[in-house]
């Protein structure tokens, strides 16, 4: 009975010390012997404060009580999810992942229970095909109408019956000006001899070989093996000059002096920009990518009246404000840029006049979006491998 | 019991070992201590990640969610596997070399296997995603690990004393929990350790067999990571770290005051 007791007692200690991160093993009391049961868990002590506050009238308001997010880690501010649980009482249950793939895998797989999800757009246009969303009835999103123009209809969603933008961006050319005197116009300028060891680049093959397709002048999405087998030889010229493959944090290198150019997400530029205003973000002639990342109810969802609500609350100009506040991204909501020239000036200023936020209309004639290659994905795949295990 | 002290050249080379182990967690801890959000260079010292991470709703969440099924998958699944191994070590029976066999199997399975597989059934059947079906999940591959440890422990058992507390009037159930058990205690507590670490930190299935309200700490850094490393992460990492080597430590002393 005694080593049970110690068994408990260690795994007792364990939770407490986590929990509080401080050294109390020895005031940790015995628990009974028996495994505690899943659902007799305690309720989790950090629920929002708001939570406890009444709900609105429920004229025409959701019925749920809460509301199942499931999206990338530091993508949505938590005040912002805080406001909504304070304005509708609806608790909000925040779950990560952490590429477009794993949200796809699982979803296709069969798990459910999820009301809100933000895949990217080529993503929603598989899931569009594949019967995997919730179609979304706009007469319940009245915010949509914040939405810029530009951002409406767009080609992996005509007519928005799925998904609403939540931000877009970029990649695109990043140099270190102090570092690189010469200008850079082109993605041709990374074969440069004088850049050995000294570009950075997304890893990533469809922005990295898409790349590499229009320096010869070919379609980004390609689908012709000739062309796939050039950009294969082209490719192979520029490792040398290639000192790392990094999707996560390229900015990292950039600022450390590491790396002198590459390509980047504008959101890291914008952040690199921030630290070192010698970083500079270039569209180049050949054109780079832009992505937009679009809130979508999956298949199945349990609390629909909910997610709709809440995808209506983040398009309102103050909850998407807080947004633009907290993550350098380009927001794609005209209202709340225009709340936010007002609210927050020193924000509104950096954001309108950095290329990586606030493309020019003539940048924007340059970006083209990746979309899903179909069976030619197999010979990317080989291609990459090939040539990045050279 | 060799006195021989070991040479410099051993010596050096033992320190060089250590190093290549310990070195990456030993700068990671001191990152997480840097004034630098972007976590480049060292600029100043600040417990300031520390704080923001109590303060963190989300990471506090999955603090709970980690222990609770690391918690529950340990007990059950060192019960489960102990028993296993106290069956395979006494009983032969037609199909016993396939029993054992297919028992380990799950160590060698590649994890996305196991996890897909899970996740298919899991919404073949209906079940609702969430903390249970991840604490299922870690149970079912702790099972083999748990047994894999009490078998070598049960390996040069004395059979003779079970027959002698027998012999002295004890039943079944006495003779086991006065006699079996705690000789066979040390690897079951080296079992239980295991699968608890195995779970505290396990990505690959639990990622799949998670649903709802049931993001686990590795989830959460994995994603927290694909945006920056910011001390934050550090900060998380170094204490998750003290943990298990707190774990590790007080396993050790129960061992060590048992024998």
């Amino acid at each position: 009975m005694n080593n049970y007791r110690h068994l408990t007692l260690l795994l007792v200690a364990v939770f407490l010390l986590a929990a509080c991160g401080g050294p109390k093993a020895t005031e940790a009391p015995p628990l009974p012997t028996e495994a505690p049961q899943v659902t007799e868990a305690p309720p989790p002590p950090t629920e929002a404060p708001q939570s406890t506050e009444v709900p609105l009238p429920p004229t025409e308001g959701p019925q749920s009580t809460e509301v199942n997010l499931y999206a990338w880690s530091e993508y949505i501010p938590q005040d912002l999810l805080d406001g909504f649980t304070a304005k509708t009482g609806i608790k909000v249950n925040y779950d990560t992942y952490s590429s477009n793939e794993e949200l796809l895998a699982k979803l296709q797989a069969g798990a459910s229970g999820y009301d809100v999800i933000i895949p990217s757009d080529y993503v929603v246009s598989i899931m569009v095909k594949q019967g995997l969303l919730e179609p979304l009835d706009m007469s319940k999103v009245p915010n949509f109408k914040n939405i810029g123009d530009a951002f409406k209809n767009l080609e992996y969603d005509p007519g928005n019956k799925y998904t609403v933008p939540y931000q877009w961006g970029t990649s695109c050319l990043v140099v270190d000006t102090s570092k690189v005197t010469r200008p850079i116009t082109k993605w041709a300028d990374l074969w440069d001899p004088e850049f050995k060891g000294k570009v950075v680049l997304l890893d990533d093959e469809r922005e990295v070989l898409g790349m590499v397709l229009s320096v010869l002048g070919y379609d980004k999405n390609s689908t012709d093996p000739a062309q796939l087998e050039e950009a294969k030889t082209k490719f192979s010229e520029l490792l040398p000059n290639v000192r790392l493959f990094d999707s996560d944090s390229p900015k990292t290198a950039l600022l450390a002096g590491d790396v002198w150019l590459g390509q980047t997400w504008n959101g890291e530029a914008a952040i690199a920009h921030g630290e070192n205003p010698n970083i500079a973000y270039i569209f180049p002639e050949e054109g780079c990518t832009i992505w937009y990342d679009n809130l979508a109810i999956p298949k199945g969802a349990p609390h629909v009246d909910a997610s709709v609500s809440l995808i209506d609350y983040i398009l309102s100009p103050e909850a998407s404000i807080l947004i633009s506040k907290e993550f350098p991204y380009s927001n794609p909501n005209q209202a709340a840029l225009d709340l936010l020239k007002t609210d927050d000036p020193a924000i509104y200023e950096s954001y309108m006049s950095y290329p990586a936020t606030n493309p020019t209309p003539e940048d924007m004639k340059r970006l083209y979006i990746i979309k899903d290659v179909g069976d030619a994905t197999a010979l990317w795949d080989r291609v990459w491998t090939e040539v990045k295990g050279q | 019991m060799s006195e021989k002290k070991p040479s410099f050249g051993l010596r050096l080379y033992a320190f060089l070992a250590y190093a290549y182990i310990y070195l990456p967690i030993i700068l990671l801890i001191i990152f997480s201590f840097n004034t630098q959000k972007l976590n480049v260079r060292w600029e100043g010292f600040t417990l300031h990640w520390y704080d923001q991470l109590f303060r963190d709703q989300n990471v506090l969440l999955a603090t709970r969610n980690t222990l609770l099924i690391a918690l529950v998958s340990t007990v059950l699944s060192t019960i489960i596997g102990t028993l296993a191994a106290l069956a395979l070590q006494r009983y032969h029976f037609p199909g016993y070399t396939i029993a054992e066999s297919i028992l380990y199997i799950p160590v060698i399975i590649p994890e996305v296997v196991m996890g897909i597989s899970l996740l298919v059934f899991f919404s073949m059947i209906n079940f609702r995603l969430g903390l249970t079906t991840i604490a299922l999940s870690h149970i079912a591959f702790n099972i083999p690990f748990v047994t894999l440890v009490v078998r070598a422990r049960l390996h040069g058992f004395d059979k003779s004393i079970e027959e002698a507390a027998m012999d002295l009037g004890a039943n079944w159930l006495i003779t086991f929990w006065r006699v079996t058990l705690p000789t066979i205690m040390p690897g079951v507590l080296a079992g239980a350790l295991l699968a608890f670490t195995l779970s505290l930190d396990d990505y690959v299935i639990t990622y799949f067999t998670a649903g709802p309200g049931s993001t686990t700490l590795p989830l959460r850094v994995f994603s927290m990571v694909r945006f920056a490393v910011t001390p934050e992460v550090n900060a998380l990492s170094a204490l998750w770290i003290v943990t298990i080597f707190v774990v590790l430590g007080i396993g050790q002393i129960i061992q060590r005051r048992q024998t």
